[in-house]
C-alpha cells in the first residue's frame, strides 16, 4: 500500500470495515442555505464520511432531486471556491469528499482545484463525467497534491475494464447500483449486489454502492455484499422538504442503525 | 477515365487525405477538443457504437442500403440553385445547396437515416433523441416510423411552445415528445434529458444524437453521415462554375452554426482546398466560438458559453435550432487552426434575410440558414464578384408561425 491510501476518507472507511461494520456516506448538496449546519448534523448521526456536492448547471448523472437542490444552491449563489472555503472552516470530525462535474474543475484549473481541496481538508474527489479515458490530466494533478480520485464502476463495465477502474481508483470504489441516474427507487435493483460482488472479487478498496439506495432496508440489503453505501437523493429530499438539521440527522441515523444491525 | 472524372477522383483523394475533416485522433480528439466525458455507464456503449460504426461504414452492403434510402426516400442528391436575382442585388454569384428540399425539410435526415440503420444493425429497438427546432426530432421520428422502431424525443419546454407544428408532426409520426423542464428549457436541456434517459436504457436504446456534438464517436460519425452534402456540392459547383473556371470551386462556403452539423457536412467537401474560405455563422446570442472559452459539457471538450466558475450559460436566439451554448468540437478545432472563421449575426439581421430570400428567390428559408444569408448580406462589399455557396440547411415552414408573430402587420 502506498502512503496515499492512508488519506482520511479511505482511512475512516477502512476503520469501520475492519471493526466489522458497514460504511455510511451521506451526500449533501453544498451551497444550499444553511448547508454547513446540515453537514454538522449529519456528521454526528453516524456518517463515516460525507460527500459534498458542488452544484453544476448541467448535472447529467443526476435525477430530479439533486437537479433541484443544485438549482436552488446556484440560485443562492453557490460557487466552487465558496463551498471549498466553507468546508475549510468546518471542523466536524468526519472526512470529506467532493462530488462535482468535470467542467467546474477544469475551469478552476486542475492543479489549483486539487490544492484548494487540500487546503479545505477534503481528501477525495468524485467526478461522474470523467471516465478512465479522460482521467489522466486531473489524476496527475490530484496525485501530486495528495488527493484521491474515486472512480465509478457501472453495471455495464466489462470485467477487463473493471480491473483498470479499480487500479486508477482511490478512497473507495463507487459502485453504481443500477442503470440510471441518481434518485430514489422503490426497491433495491438486482444489479446493485451484482456489481458490488464483482468489485469485491477484484479489489481491497472499500466498495460502496450508490445511486438508488433510498431506505435503511435497501442499504442493509446491499451491504450483505458491499462494504457500505452512498445515500444521496433520499437525504437531499428531506433537506429540501424540511430544512431541519435534526430531522435530516434522524433520517441518516436510521441508516446507521440499520447497517449496525446488519 | 475522362478528365472530369479523374479530376473528381483526385480531389476526393485529397479531401480524404486531409487532416482537416479527417478521422479524429486518440479518444475522439480534434486537436485538443472532443473526447468522451460521460458517466462510466455509457462508456462501454460508446465503445460498442464506435466499433459498430467503423464496421458499418466500411461495409458496402450498409453503404448501399443507406445510399438507396438517401436517394429513393430522402430525395438526394439535393439540387444546387444559382440565385440570379438576389446575386445581382448583392453583387456576387450566390449558390444555395438545397438541403431544404430533402424529405422532412432539412439536412437532418442524412444523419438520422445513417444512425437509425446503424441502430437496427446493432439490434437496438428504441431511439431517443434531443431536438431544438424540432427538425432533428421530426427526422428521427420519421426514421423510426420507416424502420419500425420506438421513438422518444426530448424537447425543451420553451422550444415546444415556439415550434408546435414540429411537435405535432413528431406525434403524427408515432413518436413520443417529452418536455425538458430544467435549466433554460431549450436544446441544452433536451440533450441533458436524452443523456439521462440513455444512462438508464442503454441496453436496448440507441441515442440518435442530432448534431456534431457529444462524446466520441458522435461528432465524427454525424459529420461522416453529412459528408454527402459537401461531396455533392463540390461536384455540382464544378459543373455550375463551368470548365473555364480555374478550380471549379467557390471562393466562400457559408453555413450556420448551432452544434454545427450542416456546416460540418458542407465544409467536408472543401476543407482540403485552402483557397476556399469556410465561414460558420453563429447567432450573436448563442456564439460558443465567438463568446465562449474551452469547457466540458455533454461529453465533449469544446468552446462553451459559461460563467467564470464554469456554469453553462443559457443561449438566447430567435432560432430554436441554434439556441445552444456549445459547439461541435471539430468546429472548435477548425476555428483554432484558422482553417474556418466564425462570425455572428443578430436576430434582426436574420429576420431581414429571412424576408429577403423569400421575396427575391421564392425560397422561404428556415431561421437557421437565414443566419448564413444574413452574414453574406452584411458582407456584400467584401464578397463582391465572388462565388459564394450557402448551405440552405432547411426550409422555413416550421418558422412561419413564429415569424407571423414577429412581423405582424408590417408586411
Amino acid at each position: 500500500m502506498s502512503a496515499s491510501d492512508l488519506l482520511p476518507f479511505q482511512a475512516s472507511l477502512e476503520a469501520r470495515r475492519s471493526s466489522g461494520g458497514k460504511c455510511l456516506v451521506p451526500y449533501l448538496t453544498g451551497g444550499l442555505p444553511g448547508w454547513e449546519l446540515m453537514l454538522e448534523a449529519v456528521a454526528s448521526a453516524g456518517a463515516d464520511g460525507i460527500e459534498v456536492g458542488i452544484p453544476f448547471s448541467d448535472p447529467v448523472m443526476d435525477g430530479p432531486i439533486i437537479q433541484e437542490s443544485s438549482e436552488l444552491a446556484l440560485a443562492a449563489g453557490a460557487t466552487p471556491p465558496g463551498i471549498l472555503d466553507g468546508l475549510s472552516r468546518l471542523d466536524i470530525g468526519v472526512p470529506l469528499a467532493v462530488m462535482t462535474y468535470v467542467n467546474l474543475v477544469y475551469r478552476f484549473g486542475y492543479e489549483r482545484f486539487a490544492d484548494s481541496m487540500v487546503k479545505a481538508g477534503v481528501s477525495a474527489a468524485i467526478l461522474p463525467d470523467m471516465p478512465l479515458e479522460e482521467a489522466g490530466d486531473w489524476c496527475g494533478a490530484a496525485d501530486a497534491a495528495g488527493v484521491q480520485t474515486v472512480m465509478l464502476a457501472a453495471p455495464t463495465t466489462p470485467d477487463e475494464r473493471l480491473l483498470r477502474v479499480v487500479e486508477r481508483c482511490g478512497g473507495f470504489v463507487y459502485a453504481v447500483g443500477l442503470l440510471g441516474i441518481t434518485g430514489e427507487r422503490d426497491s433495491l435493483a438486482a444489479s446493485a449486489k451484482v456489481i458490488a460482488k464483482r468489485l469485491k472479487d477484484v479489489t481491497d478498496l472499500p466498495v460502496l454502492v450508490g445511486v438508488g439506495i433510498s431506505t435503511p432496508e435497501q442499504a442493509a440489503e446491499v451491504c450483505e455484499v458491499a462494504d457500505g453505501v452512498v445515500v444521496g437523493s433520499a437525504i437531499v429530499r428531506r433537506v429540501l422538504e424540511t430544512g431541519s438539521p435534526e430531522s435530516v440527522a434522524d433520517f441518516v441515523g436510521s441508516f446507521r442503525e440499520a447497517l449496525d444491525k446488519g | 477515365m475522362n478528365n472530369d472524372l479523374k479530376n473528381q477522383a483526385d480531389e476526393l483523394a485529397q479531401v480524404f487525405a486531409s487532416d482537416m475533416v479527417g478521422a479524429p485522433t486518440g479518444v475522439g480528439r480534434f486537436g485538443e477538443f472532443g473526447g468522451m466525458f460521460v458517466p462510466e455507464t455509457l462508456v462501454p456503449a460508446l465503445h460498442e457504437l464506435e466499433a459498430a460504426f467503423r464496421d458499418a461504414w466500411s461495409d458496402p452492403v450498409f453503404r448501399n442500403e443507406l445510399d438507396t434510402l438517401l436517394a429513393d426516400y430522402a430525395g438526394r442528391p439535393s439540387p444546387l440553385t444559382r440565385c440570379d436575382r438576389l446575386g445581382e442585388q448583392l453583387g456576387f454569384q450566390l449558390y444555395l445547396k438545397r438541403e431544404d428540399l430533402n424529405h422532412t425539410g432539412s439536412h437532418k435526415i442524412n444523419n438520422v437515416l445513417g444512425q437509425a440503420l446503424l441502430a437496427k444493425r446493432m439490434g437496438k429497438t428504441r431511439l431517443v433523441a434531443e431536438t431544438g427546432a424540432g427538425q432533428h426530432g421530426v427526422a428521427t421520428a420519421t426514421a423510426a416510423a420507416l424502420l419500425d422502431m420506438e421513438c422518444l424525443v426530448y424537447m425543451g419546454e420553451v422550444d415546444i411552445a415556439r415550434q408546435e407544428l414540429n411537435v405535432f408532426r413528431m406525434r403524427l409520426l408515432g413518436a413520443e415528445v417529452t418536455p425538458a423542464v430544467s435549466g433554460s428549457r431549450t436544446l441544452k436541456d433536451a440533450v441533458n434529458e436524452a443523456m439521462r434517459d440513455w444512462v438508464a436504457t442503454v441496453e436496448h436504446t440507441y441515442y440518435c444524437l442530432g448534431s456534431v456534438l457529444g462524446p466520441h464517436p458522435y461528432p465524427w460519425m454525424v459529420r461522416e453521415f453529412h459528408r454527402v452534402i459537401g461531396t455533392e456540392a463540390a461536384i455540382q459547383c464544378r459543373v455550375a462554375l463551368g470548365a473555364e473556371h480555374p478550380t471549379g470551386r467557390p471562393d466562400v462556403v457559408v453555413a450556420c452554426i448551432g452544434g454545427g452539423s450542416n456546416a460540418a457536412g458542407i465544409f467536408s467537401g472543401f476543407a482540403a482546398f485552402p483557397e476556399v474560405d469556410l465561414v460558420g455563422v453563429e447567432p450573436a446570442g448563442g456564439a460558443a466560438i465567438g463568446h465562449g472559452i474551452p469547457g466540458i459539457v455533454h461529453g465533449m471538450k469544446s468552446y462553451l458559453m459559461q460563467d467564470e466558475f464554469g456554469q453553462v450559460s443559457e443561449a438566447q436566439s430567435i432560432s430554436a435550432g441554434l439556441d445552444y451554448p456549445g459547439v461541435g468540437p471539430e468546429h472548435a478545432h477548425l476555428a483554432d487552426s484558422g482553417r474556418a472563421k466564425y462570425e455572428q449575426v443578430t436576430d434582426a439581421e436574420v429576420i431581414d434575410a429571412f424576408q429577403l430570400l423569400s421575396r427575391t428567390e421564392g425560397i422561404i428559408p428556415a431561421l437557421e440558414p437565414a443566419h448564413a444569408l444574413a452574414w453574406v448580406v452584411r458582407e456584400k462589399e467584401s464578397l463582391a464578384g465572388k462565388n459564394v455557396l450557402i448551405n440552405m440547411s432547411g426550409r422555413g415552414d416550421k418558422d412561419v408561425g413564429q415569424m407571423m408573430e414577429v412581423l405582424g402587420d408590417t408586411l
